[in-house]
């Protein structure tokens, strides 16, 4: 039988699995995108490896080493649409702390012979080196916005992922702000939507695991929370999170490092 | 209005007796409750569930609850929540739509006939459903769903006998009594010598549920006692708007420097939107199934400080903080009159509790005033 489906191919870059694991997550699903789509190359889930090129091409992970450069290259060249997910891959991810660091340093203290370490000064995200057609945020991705994407991509329409604040899931769930409320500092006003407003739903402040929204006011938002009595470091740290390296949230860290 | 001598005086037993004769007849009865240490709107099913006892302390981006000293059901004012989650809730599905060959086959979904007896509607949350039904039930458009909940929605109002510090109904003119869009209202009045709760109807419903509890008429003192504590909290309003002219001062001063001062502030967070009680912005989403086969349509609220809200073909007219909130709060205390005929601020102070970073809508206001540039 003819395979005319569509062809999926999911990479990893530097990573910790977790969002190619939220799409064996969604389980309910994953038949049904099974049925639409043949996956032709996810070394996560199957010993199956086809070969480009592919339909649609999901990347995970950051730009850490010239060895990922050049695999960025060789994906975008095998992908017709190519997106990338979760914070590594938009943002750099938690391994861009030592973006303020000393790379060198950090390998001789961890390698017994660091001389066969080769890595970027930077850890970066994808679409700094090729051109990318859409980025999923997230920490991991959630999965109804991965399927989402997909689904969107597969139908020729714009994906529903918006731009807007944590806030305005929070409050349509009917949430308590954990904030105005209960005094705790909280990244939601400027962190983009998408996780279901998680944190604060269980009385916790957001993170900030989905990045910057699309106009966020990161020196307002961090004046407040110094009036309501945070320390300068942790404010910094608050901002040097999953997406420290998100412009926004960085420059807003280096203003608080001082 | 009822005249004088209609109006009865029951107690706590009665309003239970109402909230189970209601639910007798296939209300959701739903009223303020406590929870996350915050007085929200959710089902109850007797006073024991309201947040008796408590009360609220309300400031720019600052609120926190209280013990009262005494042991009232209503001592205390708006919350976060406002009775629009159930008229106009937050997502709502539309209709789905199914592939037949090369055309589409619509479903649609039926208008919710829930019935909901809202119980402790403050006077500025009545004019605000009273501003929302202009949005949702006018001459020209209605939107089925609203308008079967709406008319099948059973209201017992509770006047105000506290203002909060960010309540501002007085000068809106909006409150704290509450005068007409009531099935029935209470004044609860409280003292270490008595508790007793004054009650008018305000429809033939309400007359009708009233008549079916133990009730007696009011005396002359109880009556005094309680206009006494509503004018007592209409003169400690913890803020003033004042609204003479404020719609030509408004469009005269698209330019003024405080739009800058304040988009410096702005998180864009659309909190403010997301808890005004009049705000009815919404965007649709159409949702796929992997198919392609299927679809559903979804009505979300959205605001008009969300980014995406103003991007239409060929660009965004929004772009800047100060666009957005310029955009907000002239629609909201100027252009609005022309479109409704009211202000579509109704004073609850809602937006200046529950914006992260305090901005307070009269302060804004005020500071053009004194300093008009037009």
């Amino acid at each position: 039988m003819k395979n005319n489906k569509p062809k999926l191919a999911v990479f990893k870059l530097s990573s910790c699995d977790g969002c190619q694991l939220s799409i064996l997550d969604a389980e309910d699903e994953l038949l049904a995108v099974l049925g639409a789509v043949d996956i032709a190359y996810f070394p996560e889930a199957s010993s199956r490896m086809l070969p480009g090129p592919y339909d649609i091409g999901l990347i995970e992970g950051s730009v850490t080493t010239p060895h990922d450069v050049e695999l960025a290259r060789q994906i975008r060249k095998d992908c017709k649409t190519l997106i990338t997910i979760g914070a590594c891959a938009t943002a750099g991810g938690i391994q861009a702390l030592r973006n303020w660091k000393d790379v060198k340093e950090f390998t001789k203290i961890v390698y017994a012979h660091p001389q066969y370490i080769s890595t970027l000064d930077r850890s970066m995200p994808v679409a700094s080196f090729i051109h990318v057609d859409f980025e999923l945020r997230g920490c991991p991705v959630n999965k109804y916005q991965l399927i989402d994407v997909i689904v969107a991509y597969l139908n020729n329409k714009k994906p529903n992922i918006s731009s807007h604040s944590v806030c305005m899931e929070c409050k349509q769930k009917g949430n308590v702000c954990v904030m105005v409320a209960h005094g705790t500092p909280c990244l939601g006003p400027v962190t983009q939507t998408g996780c279901g407003s998680i944190c604060p739903s269980y009385d916790r402040g957001c993170y900030g695991c989905f990045g910057p929204m699309d106009s966020p006011n990161t020196t307002s938002l961090a004046r407040n929370i110094e009036a309501r009595g945070e320390t300068k470091y942790d404010i910094m740290l608050a901002f040097r999170g999953f997406n420290a390296y998100s412009e926004p949230f960085r420059k807003e860290s280096e203003v608080y490092e001082k | 209005m009822n005249d004088k001598n209609s109006i009865k005086v029951v107690d706590r037993n009665a309003i239970d007796g109402i909230i189970s004769l209601l639910k007798s007849e296939g209300f959701i009865t739903v009223g303020p409750t406590l929870r996350d240490k915050t007085i929200i709107y959710d089902e109850i099913e007797n006073t024991s569930e309201l947040p008796i006892g408590w009360t609220d302390e309300q400031e720019a981006g600052h609120y926190r609850i209280k013990r009262r000293n005494d042991e009232a059901l209503f001592g205390y004012n708006v919350g976060p929540h406002s009775w629009k989650k159930y008229l106009f809730p937050p997502k709502l599905e539309l209709f789905e739509a199914n592939k037949n060959g090369k055309s589409f086959e619509i479903k649609t979904i039926l208008t919710d006939t829930t019935k909901y007896a809202f119980i402790g509607v403050r006077s500025c949350e009545l004019h605000a459903i009273q501003i929302q039904d202009k949005v949702f039930n006018n001459w020209q458009y209605k939107d089925p769903n609203y308008v079967s909940l709406r008319d099948r929605t059973f209201i017992i109002a509770v006047n105000c006998t506290q203002a909060g510090k960010t309540c501002f109904c007085a000068s809106m003119d909006t409150g704290p009594r509450a005068k007409k869009g009531f099935d029935l209202s209470i004044t609860e009045v409280i003292n270490p010598n008595e508790h007793y709760f004054v009650v008018e109807s305000g429809s033939d419903k309400g007359e009708d549920i009233l008549s079916k509890v133990e009730t007696n008429f009011a005396t002359e003192e109880q009556i005094f006692k309680a206009d006494a504590e509503i004018d007592s909290a209409s003169r400690n309003m913890g803020r003033a708007l004042i609204t003479d002219g404020i719609k030509d001062l408004l469009m005269n001063n698209m330019e003024h420097p405080q739009w800058n001062d304040v988009a410096a502030r702005c998180l864009t967070c659309a909190n403010c939107t997301m808890v005004c009680p009049t705000c009815f912005c919404n965007n649709v989403e159409d949702v796929n199934d992997i198919s392609g086969n299927h679809t559903e349509r979804w009505r979300k609220w959205d605001s008009c400080f969300s980014l995406d809200f103003s991007k239409v073909a060929g660009g965004n007219f929004r772009t800047s903080p100060k666009a957005r909130y310029r955009q907000w709060m002239t629609h909201k205390l100027a252009s609005w009159i022309d479109q409704f005929g009211t202000s579509g601020c109704v004073g609850c102070g809602r937006c200046i509790t529950w914006c992260p970073v305090g901005i307070d809508i009269t302060k804004e206001v005020k500071a053009i005033q004194d300093n008009p540039v037009n």
